[in-house]
């Protein structure tokens, strides 16, 4: 550790034989990191609230392949996931559609690590919306039925707002995760934040690699806190008064 | 859809058992030196002493906002510059996962020192016990059953996570799977092994941490 030559202003030294500098490639990798997080939570909200309202179903078929869908998604790491998208759905497709994906399909790589994120996240989306489903008392849902509302309205009105608003807690840290799990994006070739690095540290090497593996870390609290606080004001947003932790 | 060749896997599986042991013993090894460096976090957070309960939370919370890819990278690059060595991926990861679990293990050990009544605390004191004796024969035994179920549900998470180490060129199991896979050209057979190998442990597993947590649950 003694003769490592500390530099750091490498992210601001010009790309060798371009006009490009080092700062620009984590700045665009930081959107790239940005776009697939966001899009994939999207999925991961969508999918997750309706499979988890299924699980709770009293259709025992639907519930059923609810779980089947969750234990699907759950038990597969995320890697493997997202080469499964990339490498072997297109070979298993009929010819037309694999060459397709394999050719023409546009940023290719984006577009598989926004699905394979937003279904992986949404099996744990899921699991947190039935928990907080589950756990209103069985009154709620009986006490709608009585007003005459059909099961999905009691669903639409009474439960889901409630359970919505207690899992935002368990819901802030799957956001949280979702950024820090598009990281894995770099193994199919997405130019995320964490792929930069690499690249700049990599065989481009100015060779400084704890200075920018320290901004791009640095880079990562920024984001796990904004999203912190952002659920913090929504948290406090659309807290029920007198009930969890309604305060007031 | 193509003719899928699955002699691949018999003729490569001594290289695959070869990368399964090795993310077997990984997970072993972080599992063991996270939950002990984790009860020392944790005993850390939860202490009176303003500085070290706010280290122990810096850390846990640095840990638990960057992504593990990058911790991977981190220690890839840092180990052999701090130790002189060219140790190489798969003996990098070894730090990386001990030291990156031990804040999950950390939260874990925390809950389930905090759901043990104060009165065990006063009942040690008492008695005359230490802080580090009472610790050792009240309240870790009693934490520690508390948590078993997230204990190991976490450690089946690790063992996902292990193949992560994929990223520095590891050979764990998708790691040998991948350079099959490559040389082979059998990229679909691989990574459908490789799959359907996880997907089995890791639901098994699970499961038997349910029928667990539900026996546990049951004499408390």
């Amino acid at each position: 550790m003694g003769n490592y030559q500390w530099n750091w202003h490498v992210i601001f030294e010009e790309v060798a034989g371009t006009n490009e500098h080092y700062y620009q490639w984590l700045l665009s990798g930081l959107g790239w990191t940005v776009a697939v997080a966001l899009s994939a939570w999207v999925i991961a909200l969508i999918l997750g609230s309706l499979i988890g309202t299924a699980r709770t179903a009293p259709n025992k078929w639907l519930a059923g392949l609810a779980t089947a869908y969750v234990e699907l998604f759950r038990n597969i790491p995320l890697i493997v996931q997202l080469f499964l998208w990339f490498f072997v759905l297109p070979e298993m497709l009929p010819q037309a559609a694999g060459d397709w994906m394999k050719q023409s399909m546009p940023l290719p790589e984006f577009f598989t690590a926004m699905v394979g994120l937003g279904l992986f996240t949404s099996a744990r989306v899921a699991e947190q919306v039935r928990t907080g489903i589950m756990a209103l008392p069985r009154g709620q849902k009986n006490a709608g039925l009585a007003m005459g509302f059909t099961l999905p309205q009691v669903y639409r009105h009474v439960l889901l707002p409630m359970a919505f608003r207690i899992v935002i807690p368990p819901l802030t840290s799957e956001f949280m995760n979702v950024f820090k799990n598009s990281a894995v994006a770099l193994a199919i070739g997405l130019t995320e934040l964490t792929f930069q690095m690499r690249q700049i540290t990599g065989e481009y090497a100015p060779s400084n690699p704890i200075e920018v593996m320290t901004i791009v870390s640095v880079i990562y609290l920024i984001l796990a806190f904004s999203v912190n606080r952002l659920m913090a004001l929504i948290e406090r947003r659309v807290r029920v008064p007198g009930y969890i932790s309604g305060g007031k | 859809m193509m003719q899928l060749d699955w002699s691949a896997i018999p003729r490569s599986a001594d290289f695959l058992w070869q990368g399964f042991t090795y993310s077997l013993t990984l997970t072993g090894f972080a599992m063991t030196v996270g939950i002990l460096f984790g009860t020392i976090l944790a005993m850390a957070r939860l202490s009176s002493n303003a500085l070290l309960s706010n280290l122990a939370a810096g850390y846990v919370n640095l840990f638990r906002s960057i992504p593990l890819v990058l911790v991977i990278f981190w220690f890839y690059i840092l180990v052999p510059l701090i130790t002189g060595y060219d140790v190489g991926a798969e003996r990098s990861a070894y730090v990386t996962f001990a030291i990156f679990e031990a804040a999950y293990y950390c939260e874990i050990m925390r809950a389930g020192i905090q759901s043990i009544s104060r009165g065990q605390i006063g009942a040690g004191q008492a008695l005359g016990f230490t802080y580090l004796q009472n610790m050792r024969y009240v309240i870790l035994p009693q934490a520690f059953r508390n948590v078993v179920p997230l204990l190991l549900t976490q450690t089946i998470v690790l063992f996902q996570d292990t193949s992560l180490v994929y990223v520095v060129g590891a050979t764990d199991l998708l790691g040998a799977a991948d350079k099959i896979a490559h040389r082979d050209n059998a990229l679909v057979v691989m990574y459908t092994a490789v799959a359907v190998i996880y997907f089995v442990i890791s639901f098994t597993l699970s499961r038997a941490v349910k029928r667990l947590h539900a026996r546990i649950a049951v004499i408390r």
